[in-house]
């Protein structure tokens, strides 16, 4: 808390390094690692304060769920912002993101593994042949490793251009989960929840699809026409 | 048109000093407590819709008492599934504040001699208060050992005498749009509306039920009057009831009508027939079974198959789930 930080720190920060939202990329994607943590800390919290409700298990198998669900669509729409607000640097916090999304992703199949079933292998594998509602979890969950074992810059040089055709199971993940959500309220006819974030969705793959179909015309029509910045050969961190 | 002139002569001057001192400091009391009820509800929202406070004197009845640990009166008050005031297992008791339980009069009626309309206090002078402690077994794979009172309902349909006609009784719950929010979400078609079977109705098990842990029911347990099925998930013990109908076809219920391939007429707490989506082997008993220990196996008949597995012989207890 010395001198007069302030002025020095900005300087040399918008001559060097990209800026997300004015922020330096660095600081922003340490910002987003908090909130990203906001959940887990929660947790935490009502554990200590006796406030996770009377069926714990319940409430944090659900939570999590609820929460891996929130960082698959945060992911999917970082391509979309970038474009939309001009925030071509967003790339870089991009990863993690997804990585976020597995973290909770396996605090969501431990919370079913440990609690549910209690490491019972067979009634595990039963319970996935057995039920359309587990299996297609367990599907989005296998998918989700996939891709978090391929993320390190090691196996983008592998995968080459493979490696974005690979990543986009994310897509698939992404119905995958939904699915499993809505099969989960099935029944109760409760869809309020899914419905919106169905709706969230099908807005980030539409806006994917619109590009698409534009990168398609746009190839066809004028062949020199600059093509839009393409998310994976600038080289995510 | 009504034109509204001040009245010349201030309230002041015709209330009696006595009552206007009387008014204010009420006034100051209230808005006290208010207070204070709202400082409490930070520190606990739940806390002040766990109890009525209305004593409910029972004889306990050591024939119908389990072994097994009674769940604490804060999870049976605070976690419960009562759709007509929301889907989460904390909206009954939340918000469930302002349901009307006075008066109430439950109307007996259809394949009997004796139709009725009884009031709440005459249905609970019916018989001589039991308190009973049940286990209770929810659909969703969670269980609680609750202390309930009230009577066999079998002394009520005695005393309606119903026809040769009666095959099957029918629980018809409340419906206060007013004061149940949940109403406003067709989550299935409102009233709610639940069954059993003329024995199943009069074995000495089911219970009509007026009161929990000593004390009349609470709104988010079913307030003023609900039956209490032991050995049948909970969804098939309906609450709150407005009218008891004796049929001679089988009831459409209601978790029948919404999801005919989850739910059956039945439902006999039965762990070898699983839920489409989750096995019914087990069960997390509330305020036991968590984080650190696995869950117990559920039991047939939910532990009660001596006393009723006879009513179900020779039936295909997977096909009639």
């Amino acid at each position: 808390m010395t001198g007069s930080p302030v002025a020095p720190r900005r300087a040399p920060a918008s001559r060097v390094g990209p800026r997300i939202f004015g922020m330096p990329a660095g600081r922003f994607k340490l910002l987003l690692f908090a909130v990203f943590l906001l959940p887990l800390a929660r947790w935490v919290w009502l554990g200590l304060a006796d406030g996770l409700t009377a069926n714990p298990v319940e409430f944090l198998t659900r939570s999590s769920g609820t929460w891996t669900l929130v960082a698959l669509l945060a992911t999917l729409s970082i391509s979309p912002l970038r474009q939309l607000l001009g925030q071509p640097a967003l790339l870089q916090v991009r990863r993690m993101c997804g990585l976020f999304t597995f973290f909770y992703a396996c605090l969501h199949f431990m919370s079913y593994v440990w609690w549910d079933q209690w490491f019972d292998a067979a009634e595990i594998a039963q319970d996935i042949a057995r039920r359309p509602f587990i299996a297609v979890g367990f599907a989005g969950f296998v998918g989700l490793v996939a891709l978090a074992a391929t993320s390190t810059r090691g196996w983008m040089r592998r995968l080459g251009r493979w490696w974005q055709r690979v990543h986009r199971l994310v897509y698939a993940i992404g119905v995958a989960v939904l699915l499993h959500y809505w099969w989960q309220k099935a029944g109760k006819n409760d869809f309020s929840a899914v419905f919106i974030y169905t709706l969230v969705f099908a807005g980030l793959m539409g806006w994917r699809l619109v590009q698409w179909r534009r990168r398609q015309q746009g190839g066809l029509s004028a062949k020199h026409a600059p093509r839009p910045p393409h998310d994976n050969h600038r080289g995510a961190p | 048109m009504l034109i509204r002139r001040p009245s010349d002569v201030r309230p002041s001057e015709i209330t009696p000093e006595q009552v206007y001192r009387d008014r204010r400091r009420w006034i100051l009391q209230a808005g006290l407590a208010a207070s204070a009820m709202g400082l409490s509800g930070w520190t606990d929202r739940r806390a002040f819709a766990q109890t009525t406070g209305v004593k409910l004197p029972a004889a306990r009845n050591g024939a119908y008492v389990v072994m097994d640990k009674p769940t604490s009166q804060k999870d049976v008050t605070t976690y419960n599934n009562f759709y007509e005031f929301g889907t989460d297992k904390g909206d009954p008791s939340s918000r469930s504040g302002r349901f009307r339980t006075s008066p109430w009069s439950v109307s007996v009626e259809g394949e009997v001699l004796k139709p009725q309309t009884l009031s709440i206090d005459d249905l609970r002078k019916l018989a001589p208060l039991e308190e009973r402690i049940y286990r209770l077994r929810c659909v969703e794979g969670w269980s609680m050992v609750i202390p309930w009172i009230g009577y066999s309902l079998s002394a009520l349909i005695r005393r309606v005498e119903p026809t040769g006609n009666a095959k099957f009784v029918e629980f018809v719950s409340a419906m206060q749009p007013d004061t149940m929010p949940g109403l406003r979400v067709p989550v299935i078609d409102w009233p709610y509306v639940e069954g059993l079977r003329m024995d199943e109705a009069m074995h000495p098990l089911t219970l009509l039920a007026f009161g929990v842990y000593g004390e009349t029911l609470p709104n988010q347990n079913g307030a003023p009057v609900r039956v209490v099925v032991p050995w049948k998930y909970g969804f098939k013990s309906g609450k709150s009831l407005v009218k008891i109908r004796f049929v001679e076809k089988q009831p459409m219920t209601s978790w029948v009508r919404a999801a005919p391939h989850e739910y059956g007429f039945y439902a006999n707490v039965n762990p070898e027939v699983p839920h489409p989506r989750w096995s019914q082997a087990t069960e997390r008993r509330i305020g036991e079974d968590g984080l650190f220990s696995p869950k117990r196996k559920t039991l047939k008949f939910n532990g009660y198959g001596e006393q009723v597995a006879s009513l179900y012989s020779g039936m295909d207890l997977a096909r009639y789930y």
